[in-house]
């Protein structure tokens, strides 16, 4: 698989960028567990006035934060930070050198840039995870786990579909570097299960920015909530969402002008 | 006077160009600022649904008000000073700034409040389509409206000054997102954004109340929503007063102490 391959590479040279920071990553995890604890935090206060919200128990908002923070974690690590060299590779058409290498631009801009210090919230994520499935006891079986993996996995190509087609807008709005605002802002509404949402937000969140696939489905499932057509249909979507995201980045990498030119 | 009255008016001109030019990142920008507070009005008009009645003195159509006031005040009040200084200081932008006669915080005011004055307007319908979803329940008084309008531009005041001395550590480190974070969380709790101030727990409330960032949003929510009467309005705008002397005097010196430490590339 050259894209394992890749991010083995680019993993290694972000570990090699990092590691002269030694202070910058210890400052990272300290933010980390600060977000962490904020949204525990938040959780706390939320169930000091109530037992459960929209019918979710605090064990089971606490593995759907655990799940939030593994997908922000692995979305930090590397789709984010390559999408915004990306679309300032647009702007300042340092580009031109990507598309003249012989692997495919879209494979290499995808895993070209690593924060690897979000690892850190991906070890958090899963740390938190445990302790939720921890509370929530035997509940959790065989078949929650293998729906969960799926509900994952399916949840993160549609992400990273997203974010190809966010970043590509670039080629043509140029200057789209608040995408991480409007990425962040979208991704926090997936903290809290999305039924708790008005009708047309909860149609948004799992359509259009969807957020609910990446986050609220993988949770359900391990709540046992998770029905077969759900699951389905986000393995579905995934396979949409990568063919729209490869037919408009083929669009973008047409309409692409160049520094030189 | 005459030169800083030119500056204002010369940078506000530019900086309505520059935001008009840059629509579609403007949209953007304003989805993400009107989600978080949704995104909280929500969740706590659930808690209030399920609990049957209200939580901290607001039901659901109250919460519903105090986030599409604060969803407004919050925009009024905001700055991304941090996050435009570390990339100055790190690309060495800045060299060139610190030759103007003027002190450059000027020039920051004077563009946030143009690109502001381009985002209002969405805003408002924002809280207008939000007000027809949510059905909030405003109980508006000729006293706290007028009480309002100082309160909102000393909340901007000293968000503005406390931004901007947070945004000075770049001066000091060239890495500064734990210290954004970190500015952000405070804000997050403390300024009434997670939850109104009245549904934390007491010691929150107490530190929220010596701490600037409830006086840069919260209070003036709260004033206009009539959560805040009598001697409380008084002793609020002292704070806030307070606050502006306080920073007024951080920016002063802890600009003068950074400015010394000052190395930009090629410099």
């Amino acid at each position: 698989m050259r894209l394992f391959r890749l991010l083995w590479v680019f993993l290694r040279v972000g570990v090699m960028g990092e590691a002269a920071y030694p202070a910058n990553f210890l400052a990272h995890l300290i933010d980390s567990v600060l977000e962490l604890a904020t949204a525990l935090a938040g959780l706390a206060l939320i169930f000091a006035h109530t037992s459960t919200l929209a019918g979710w128990r605090p064990d089971e908002l606490v593995a759907l934060v655990g799940v939030y923070f593994l997908v922000g974690g692995v979305i930090g690590l590397v789709i984010q930070p390559g999408m915004e060299q990306l679309t300032e590779s647009v702007r300042d058409g340092t580009l031109d050198f990507t598309l003249t290498k012989p692997e495919d631009a879209q494979l290499l801009v995808s895993v070209w840039r690593v924060e690897i210090w979000k690892v850190v919230d991906v070890g958090l994520g899963l740390v938190v995870l445990g302790i939720g499935l921890a509370r929530l006891g035997a509940r959790v079986g065989a078949a929650e786990a293998a729906a969960f993996a799926a509900a994952l996995v399916a949840g993160g190509i549609i992400v990273y579909s997203f974010w190809l087609i966010l970043a590509t807008t670039a080629f043509w709005l140029v200057r789209v570097e608040n995408i991480l605002v409007i990425f962040q802002s979208v991704y926090e509404a997936g903290r809290w299960p999305v039924s708790i949402y008005p009708g047309w937000l909860r149609f948004a969140l799992t359509f259009l920015v969807p957020v609910a696939f990446a986050i609220t489905v993988p949770a359900q499932a391990l709540a046992g909530r998770l029905t077969w057509p759900v699951l389905g249909g986000a393995a579905l979507l995934a396979a949409v969402f990568f063919l729209a995201a490869r037919l408009f980045w083929l669009a973008g990498i047409r309409h692409y002008s160049g520094a030189s030119s | 006077m005459r030169g800083l009255g030119d500056l204002y008016l010369q940078q506000l001109k530019t900086g309505l160009a520059t935001m008009l030019q840059y629509r579609g990142s403007l949209v953007i920008w304003l989805i993400g600022n009107v989600l978080e507070p949704l995104i909280y009005l929500v969740v706590w008009s659930t808690v209030s649904r399920s609990t049957g009645g209200t939580v901290g003195g607001y039901g659901a159509r109250d919460f519903a008000a105090y986030y599409i006031v604060l969803m407004l005040v919050n925009q009024v009040t905001f700055s991304w000073v941090m996050y435009e200084f570390d990339y100055r200081i790190r690309e060495g932008t800045f060299s060139a700034d610190l030759l103007h006669p003027l002190h450059p915080i000027h020039a920051d005011i004077a563009e946030n409040l143009s690109s502001k004055a381009v985002s209002l307007p969405f805003m408002i319908a924002a809280a207008a389509g939000l007000s027809v979803v949510f059905h909030p329940v405003f109980r508006l008084s000729p006293l706290a409206a007028a009480a309002f309008v100082p309160a909102l531009v000393l909340a901007f005041l000293v968000r503005f000054l406390v931004d901007w001395t947070v945004a000075l550590a770049a001066f000091w480190t060239t890495r500064v997102s734990a210290i954004n974070q970190i500015h952000y969380m405070a804000v997050l709790f403390f300024s009434g954004q997670i939850a109104p101030l009245a549904v934390l727990p007491r010691p929150l409330q107490v530190a929220a109340n010596i701490l600037p960032f409830r006086w840069t949003v919260g209070f003036p929510v709260e004033l206009l929503l009539g959560r805040v009467t009598g001697p409380r309005i008084l002793a609020g705008f002292a704070v806030q007063g307070a606050w502006l002397l306080a920073g007024a005097l951080l920016v002063r010196y802890v600009w003068r102490a950074s400015v010394k430490r000052y190395s930009a590339v090629g410099a």
